[in-house]
């Protein structure tokens, strides 16, 4: 059997891949992935403890899906404010958006 | 006799009417509604005079203090609180009768005096406000309303001296009447304070009441600075009456206001506003008598003083408005000595009842002389004596009145100046004999400078007028009051005072002392015959007298340097000691406390700006550190 451990290490690692992408990418979509990463490791870390602390129930697994429907909608979302920005400036680096700051 | 509220309501309300509505109206409209005004206060007072004299005041032989309008209207605590009111008893309503009389003689007089000025309805709106405001001053129930209407008055006497207010000496002289006054009255609120502070009342019945007991107790031996605390409060109030009365040597103001219109200086500067010095130590004359006595001597001591000088000085004037400016110091000066000299109770206040009684004819006869004045000035275009002369033959009313205000001013009998000054010299025969002499010597003085000036008027000195424009009598508007007036100069001096007004409200009876008396009748005659003999001809020997005194004389003419000197003491010991450093720690410390305070914000704002990029990865990166270092912190440590 899998130790709850290995599944941490993995979320852990998962999390802050997509944390250090999220802070030093300035590609959009390379932005909304790394969200995505962030996301997929809580919810990964959801499942697991559900799996070895409470076997018997389930919310830890609905939970999970949860996360997952509203990571499709956000993901959804911001892909359509991309397109707009990508509309507005022509590419989709987050530097060149700061019309409405100057 | 709720209705003596109206006295004070009626000015008011002219006075809003006139400033606000005034602009829109004809001047001539505006001065008529003025006058009218005036007028239905002035009945009003004389009905109220007539109901407390003669109906409703006495009970048994004691005159009574009524307060029929009372309202508290601000109140700090239990004992701290501030009433506005009227007080009528002998000596307000005694000034109620002079301010309403002689303003209404103002007012009247001034539609012709001042018609076709610019400012008419200003002038008329301002009179209405100062009336307002001397009238409240004598009613007040108490020492801060007392306080409050005193600082009006200094306010509209600020405005109508500064009436031309084009006129550069004019505004000067406002400005002067107005910091010197204030100067004085900046000692009187600390009086003020320091005498409510033990006696925790501001009213003047309390005050006075059995004998200014509740003075005399609470202060109980408080002394500062080897003073009595007592005195030294009741110097401060005689310091802001002496500013306002023009004491020496806060006197330096009233010959400058003289710039003013001269039916203003009549009012203000004559009959009303400088006496309100004299009103004041007579209203708390008891307080003065039994809880510092030393102040009356010195009250008296410096009216000597400035009787003297003041007369010394108006000798040498040629300004015909300055001469009567100086006169009314040196009166003034007679009034504040005839309190000094007071005792209290009975026939020993004397001097209390000579002084409001020489304040009631002084304020007709006084105002008379400057009215005639401002006749003159009207019909010469100018106020030095070189300009006029010989007027008796153009001005035949004028020169009658003004005759008849001399002879009352110089004492000579049956007019009236010569029974209150007579009283005053016999209260101060009795107290002092120093005093009585300089005294004595002043009526002397006064009856020649005022020959003096009746002479260059009206008989010798210049008689080549222009034939285009020969002198004429002054209309109607302003002939009417100098005949009032006259009449009153005339015929005040036989109202028996002593039944009406006294130290203690108690009526006594006066007799006229022919010893004094006739000194003082002989005196004046020789005053008069000194003025005649030197004036009445054109002769050389003036010029030649003043050329022998030398030095004398050109002091006097300048006033004895009194301006200078405090020209100098302002200009160098204020100025340079006190307000040359005030402003240094200004400048340096305050502002740069207040400098270096921005500085500081603006530097520590300057170096934090920039982490508020706008960029949301850097938020996100400052967010996850400092997560991370919370985290850490909670585990490990």
């Amino acid at each position: 059997m899998i130790r709850l451990e290995y599944y941490l290490i993995i979320s852990t690692l998962m999390f802050f891949i997509g944390i250090f992408g999220f802070i030093t990418r300035k590609n959009m979509i390379a932005i909304l992935i790394s969200l995505e990463l962030v996301l997929n490791a809580v919810e990964i870390n959801f499942a697991a403890f559900n799996r070895f602390l409470y076997p018997h129930q389930l919310e830890g697994m609905f939970f999970t899906l949860f996360g997952i429907a509203i990571t499709a909608a956000e993901t959804a979302v911001a892909l359509a404010i991309i397109i707009n920005a990508y509309r507005s400036i022509g590419n989709i680096n987050i530097n060149n958006l700061n019309r409405m700051k100057n | 006799m709720e209705y003596s509220l109206f006295i004070l309501i009626a000015p008011f309300f002219l006075f809003l009417v006139l400033g606000l509505l005034g602009m829109k109206m004809k001047p001539k409209v505006a001065g008529i509604i003025g006058t009218i005004g005036m007028g239905l206060c002035a009945i009003c007072a004389y009905t109220v005079a007539y109901q407390y004299f003669f109906q409703t005041g006495r009970v048994g032989e004691e005159w009574q203090q009524f307060i029929p309008v009372n309202f508290e209207w601000l109140r700090f605590t239990e004992n701290l609180h501030i009433d506005l009111g009227i007080l009528l008893d002998p000596i307000s309503v005694m000034m109620l009768v002079v301010i309403t009389t002689v303003s209404l003689m103002v007012h009247i007089y001034s539609l012709g005096y001042m018609h076709g000025e610019t400012g008419f309805q200003r002038y008329y709106a301002l009179l209405s406000l100062f009336s307002f405001s001397m009238l409240g001053l004598v009613v007040a129930t108490n020492i801060f309303q007392m306080y409050i209407f005193w600082e009006l008055v200094g306010v509209s006497s600020y405005s109508l001296i500064g009436f031309y207010y084009t006129k550069p000496s004019a505004v000067s002289a406002s400005k002067k009447a107005f910091i010197v006054t204030r100067f004085a009255d900046l000692g009187f609120l600390i009086g003020i304070l320091i005498l409510s502070y033990y006696t925790k009342t501001f009213d003047f019945g309390t005050l006075t009441a059995n004998h200014a007991e509740l003075v005399t107790t609470s202060f109980a031996g408080g002394t500062f600075m080897g003073l009595s605390l007592a005195t030294l409060a009741l110097t401060l109030i005689f310091m802001g009456g002496a500013g306002k009365s023009a004491m020496f040597p806060l006197h330096i103001w009233l010959p400058d206001a003289m710039e003013g219109p001269t039916p203003v200086s009549a009012l203000i500067h004559a009959a009303t506003m400088v006496v309100a010095g004299v009103f004041l130590v007579a209203r708390l004359f008891p307080v003065y008598f039994f809880a510092a006595p030393d102040v009356l001597t010195l009250i008296a001591y410096i009216g000597t003083f400035t009787a003297l000088f003041a007369a010394v000085i108006a000798i040498t004037q040629t300004d015909i408005k300055r001469v009567l400016a100086f006169s009314t110091i040196s009166q003034i000066a007679y009034m504040m000595v005839a309190l000094g000299v007071s005792d209290y109770g009975g026939h020993d206040g004397l001097g209390y009842m000579a002084s409001m009684f020489h304040l009631f004819t002084h304020a007709f006869f006084k105002a008379l002389l400057f009215l005639g004045a401002g006749s003159v000035i009207h019909a010469v275009h100018s106020n030095e004596m070189s300009q006029m002369g010989n007027l008796h033959k153009y001005m035949p009313i004028t020169n009658w009145t003004f005759l008849i205000a001399c002879l009352a001013i110089a004492g000579i009998p049956p007019f009236s100046g010569f029974f209150s000054k007579d009283e005053i010299l016999a209260a101060a025969f009795h107290h002092h004999q120093v005093i009585f002499w300089t005294l004595w010597i002043v009526a002397g003085l006064t009856a020649f400078y005022m020959f003096r000036l009746y002479f260059r008027i009206f008989w010798n000195g210049k008689r080549d007028y222009n034939e285009h424009h020969k002198p004429h009598e002054s209309p109607l508007a302003m002939a009417l009051p100098l005949i009032i007036l006259a009449v009153f100069s005339v015929f005040t001096g036989f109202i028996p005072f002593s039944d009406f007004i006294s130290s203690d409200f108690m009526p006594f009876h006066t007799h006229i002392d022919w010893t004094v008396a006739g000194m003082s009748i002989v005196v004046a005659l020789i005053g008069i015959s000194g003025a005649f003999a030197l004036y009445a001809k054109n002769s050389k020997q003036p010029a030649q007298i003043a050329q022998s005194l030398g030095g004398l004389y050109k002091a006097a003419l300048h006033k004895f340097y009194l301006d200078e000197v405090w020209m100098w003491f302002t200009q160098t010991v204020i100025f340079r000691y006190i307000c040359m450093p005030i402003a240094w720690f200004d400048r340096h410390i305050i502002d740069s406390a207040m400098n270096g305070l921005a500085w500081t914000t603006q530097k520590s704002a300057d170096s934090v700006k920039g982490l508020q990029s706008g960029q949301v990865q850097f938020y996100a990166w400052v967010f996850v550190v400092g997560s991370i270092l919370i985290a850490v912190l909670v585990l490990f440590f």
